[in-house]
């Protein structure tokens, strides 16, 4: 019976407390009686037989008819998928896209269906390698379908494969994928790491044109997105369920299948088990064990480490597979991601501490740089939360990374210059908004790197900074310990050697003994405050 | 002079030491019981010698700890550079594995003696070495020296192929309780012209007795590096397309299962030749061409099996201008 996260409140006889630090590690005493960690649940039980599973969601999905009763000869059908931001980090092979859509494909095949596209919806992401897609989908679909081009990355700027449906109630333009448009139907295979992730959103940004997202991915939304990990009080949510009544009324028949999968992020081989073990239950062979790694990573060099740790793949297990009409679907796989996630807490914080692992969704494969650095923290371990923020309004933030000076020149070309132009005029989102966006959007050389390259589109940054502007707006203060100054003092945060260090630098803004909660996040866990 | 003397008296002292022992011969045929072999009285009948070739062959002790130490470091260290070298295999649908656990049949065509060496090096750990072979007793047991190669290389039981017996049976279900997973072709020889052959029961007959799943697999290319016949090998590109397992349904007997095992081996061999929605597609619609080939001439089955190959690369011989 796996055990359901808590909150442990620290005191003398607790142990130091792991911190990610990037591609390392940190043990880290927290002050006894006014600290709190607030741990991960285990791993969930995994589905006995997961094929019988898709088949049974398949055949008895929510309120739409079974999938084969769907399929005829002469359709177009469509199936789109997540692209390589999910799962984090990466699952081991069978990825279960891969098992989802051979389901899928297998009926098609019973039923004739000849007209087959499978569309990685990436939106505004850099499009994914061969070896990614593989990965995603499985050498057998990718070679049955990829030599014909019938399976292919989304393309959110070209103007010729893009259909423009209508607009909300609110102004916002709905305009998406054409061939996903005009499919008789279009299978949308998801995963839901987090409860950020299906519903609308899977279309409605998945497989949207920079002109769509734009009405949602700004800094507006994401200040009034309370947290955008609970989608009835996200901004960002409503406006996606908003596009998504435009996308149905425009006729577009969209049969969601949406998955989730447990917490079993580092699996049960050292060393990487040990990431996951709470710190009093470590045995011997854990503790020689993570010194070895801490002693063999701090001997290798930065990249040669990047390469180990983004060659993980995790053992996650699948714990539902949902299929049917998109609302009711996921509110059945919100309630898997809470079971997994959630942990009651009770009240705020003055500091709130988080240790930045060595992946978000934008560096799979890449480099976490400075940008994404701010994004993971203030946009999605801040956001974790249902009710209220873990820290207070006015509190700090406190993350340890090594946020290195450094970018991927491929993935990240706009990230360069959104960091060395817009952020050495300013870091305030609304005036970053104003001032930069629509030069970046716009820009022929991003657009054209991002549509044949592999290049995240040029707004990009722009949103992994706005992701971050609730937290900035809230916060009084975010320091980093153990980065690279340079680059810290130009995300506009303060740079601390040590988290001694940095508790003295937060004391000037939450005062004297200052409670303190511990974020400890991978794997997954999401605050519900009270 | 005094040399030539000395030397004189160490040969007739040699020679004399030579006559006081007795020649080999007269020292054996004056022996006696014990330490000779009784003899059997005239009146009795001699009791029949225990046949301990072919399918009695008792392969026991290939499955001690230093046989499988051995054996260990002859498949890592001779069987598989020597696959990748003559072989070059391209493993398929290992990922359709994923779930397995405990024993499991491996069931594949045949065409050729690599077959085994390729398939072991093939399979995923912990399979690879916790897996026997079941291998034709009239062929790879009828003498000591191929029977102790088989059992020690390939961890074979013998199995008989020309007749009906349990014993062969009760061996490999025997092993398989115990945790053994069995490699079986269940066509029961190499192919003779490339094509398949019709499955027999024995791989669905033991599924059916111990529970437990059976792994279609299709090698394809082993028939042209050393077919039937053959005995210099010639480098090929082989391919090995693992299928998804396949469960005894409740009640069903070892032939429609037998007949399913075939069925999912032909749908790899589709799938290895074209792509695998082609050959969901034509199994949804039961056109999934048999391995049995056309039932036509000699040289238009020759003719078919050539068409089937698969060209090795996708990308365009010439750019479009």
């Amino acid at each position: 019976m796996p055990r359901p996260g808590f909150v442990l409140d620290v005191d003398k006889s607790t142990p130091p407390i792991l911190f990610h630090h990037g591609e390392g590690f940190r043990l880290e005493k927290l002050p006894a009686d006014r600290s709190r960690v607030i741990y991960p649940g285990e791993p969930l039980d995994a589905l006995d037989d997961v094929e019988a599973e898709i088949q049974a969601a398949l055949l008895n999905p929510l309120e739409m008819d079974p999938l084969p009763e769907l399929l005829n000869p002469g359709m177009k059908l469509t199936i789109a998928f997540d692209d390589v931001s999910l799962p984090l980090p990466p699952m081991k092979r069978p990825d279960i896209r891969q098992r989802v859509i051979e389901a899928v494909l297998d009926m098609a095949a019973a039923a004739g269906v000849d007209d087959v596209h499978l569309i990685a919806a990436l939106a505004l992401h850099r499009r994914m390698t061969e070896d990614e897609l593989r990965h995603a989908v499985g050498d057998r679909v990718y070679d049955a379908f990829a030599p014909q081009g019938a399976l292919y990355n989304h393309d959110a700027e070209d103007p010729d494969n893009l259909a423009y449906l209508g607009e909300t109630k609110h102004g916002e333009e709905v305009e998406i994928n054409k061939r996903a448009a005009e499919s008789d139907l279009l299978v949308y295979v998801n995963i839901n790491i987090v409860s950020m992730d299906g519903g609308h959103k899977s279309t409605a940004t998945g497989l949207a044109s920079y002109r769509a997202i734009k009405h949602h991915h700004n800094v507006h939304t994401m200040e009034h997105s309370k947290s955008f990990m609970d989608r009835h009080n996200s901004e960002l949510h409503h406006s996606n369920w908003r596009m998504g009544k435009v996308i149905a009324d425009a006729g577009v028949k969209v049969f969601q299948i949406e998955t989730t999968i447990n917490n079993d992020t580092f699996g049960d081989a050292l060393p990487m088990s040990v990431l996951a073990k709470r710190e009093w239950e470590w045995t011997a062979k854990d503790r020689v064990s993570f010194i070895g790694m801490q002693q063999g990573l701090k001997r290798i060099s930065g990249s040669t480490r990047r390469k180990i740790f983004q060659a993980h793949r995790a053992p996650y297990g699948v714990t539902s597979v949902t299929a049917g009409a998109i609302e009711p679907v996921h509110e059945r796989t919100l309630q898997h991601c809470f079971d997994q996630h959630l942990v009651e807490v009770e009240g705020q914080t003055d500091i709130l501490t988080m240790g930045l692992p060595y992946i978000c969704p934008y560096n799979v494969n890449s480099i976490m740089n400075p940008i994404l650095v701010m994004c993971l923290g203030l946009g999605y371990f801040f956001n974790m939360y249902r009710g209220k923020p873990l820290v207070r309004e006015g509190g700090v933030l406190i993350m340890t990374h090594p946020t290195p000076w450094e970018f991927h020149p491929v993935h990240h070309p706009s990230y360069i210059d959104f960091f060395e132009q817009v952020l050495a005029d300013t870091t305030d989102p609304k005036e970053i908004e104003q001032k930069w966006e629509k030069q970046f959007a716009e820009d022929e050389w991003y657009r054209h790197l991002y549509r044949t390259s592999y290049a995240y589109h040029g707004v990009h940054p722009f949103y992994m900074w706005y992701w971050g502007s609730h937290a900035l707006k809230h916060l009084g203060r975010v320091i980093i310990v153990g980065g690279d100054k340079r680059a810290v003092h130009r995300l506009g945060f303060k740079a601390a050697s040590t988290l001694n260090d940095a508790f003295e630098m937060a004391e000037d803004v939450v005062g004297r003994h200052p409670t303190i909660t511990h974020l400890k996040n991978p794997p997954i866990v999401m605050a519900d405050v009270k | 002079m005094a040399d030539k003397k000395g030397l004189e008296k160490l040969a007739s002292s040699v020679q004399k030491a030579r006559a006081k022992v007795p020649p080999v011969r007269a020292l054996v045929s004056q022996t006696s019981f014990p330490y000779r072999a009784p003899t059997t009285p005239l009146t009795v009948e001699p009791k029949p010698e225990e046949p301990t070739l072919l399918g009695h062959y008792d392969s026991d002790w290939a499955r001690k700890l230093p046989a499988r130490y051995a054996r260990f470091f002859l498949t890592e260290g001779l069987v598989r550079p020597v696959i990748a070298g003559l072989a070059q295999p391209e493993r398929k649908g290992l990922d359709r594995l994923a779930d397995l656990e405990g024993p499991v049949i491996f069931a594949a065509n045949h065409h050729s003696h690599l077959d085994a060496g390729l398939l072991i090096t093939s399979l995923p750990e912990p399979y690879r070495h916790q897996v026997f072979a079941a291998a034709a007793a009239d062929y790879f047991f009828d003498t000591r020296v191929k029977a102790t190669a088989s059992a020690l290389v390939l961890n074979a039981i013998p199995i008989e192929r020309t007749k009906v017996g349990r014993r062969s049976a009760e061996q490999a279900a025997s092993l398989i309780d115990d945790g053994w997973s069995m490699i079986i072709f269940p066509e029961g020889g190499r192919s003779p012209d490339g094509w398949g052959q019709p499955f027999r029961g024995g791989a669905a007959y033991l599924a059916i007795k111990c529970d437990v799943p059976v792994v279609p697999i299709h090698l394809a290319g082993t028939g042209r590096i050393l077919p039937k016949g053959k005995s210099r090998p010639k480098p090929q590109r082989t391919v090995v397309t693992f299928g998804t397992p396949l469960r005894p349904a409740e009640g069903e007997r070892s032939q429609p299962f037998s007949d399913r095992i075939e069925a999912a081996v032909a749908a790899l061999a589709d799938e290895a030749t074209t792509d695998w929605y082609s050959a969901r597609r034509r199994a949804a619609a039961g056109e999934t061409p048999t391995l049995a080939g056309p039932e036509t001439g000699a040289w238009r089955r020759n003719w078919a099996l050539t068409a089937n190959r698969k060209t090795s690369s996708t990308t365009k011989r010439w750019p479009e201008l």
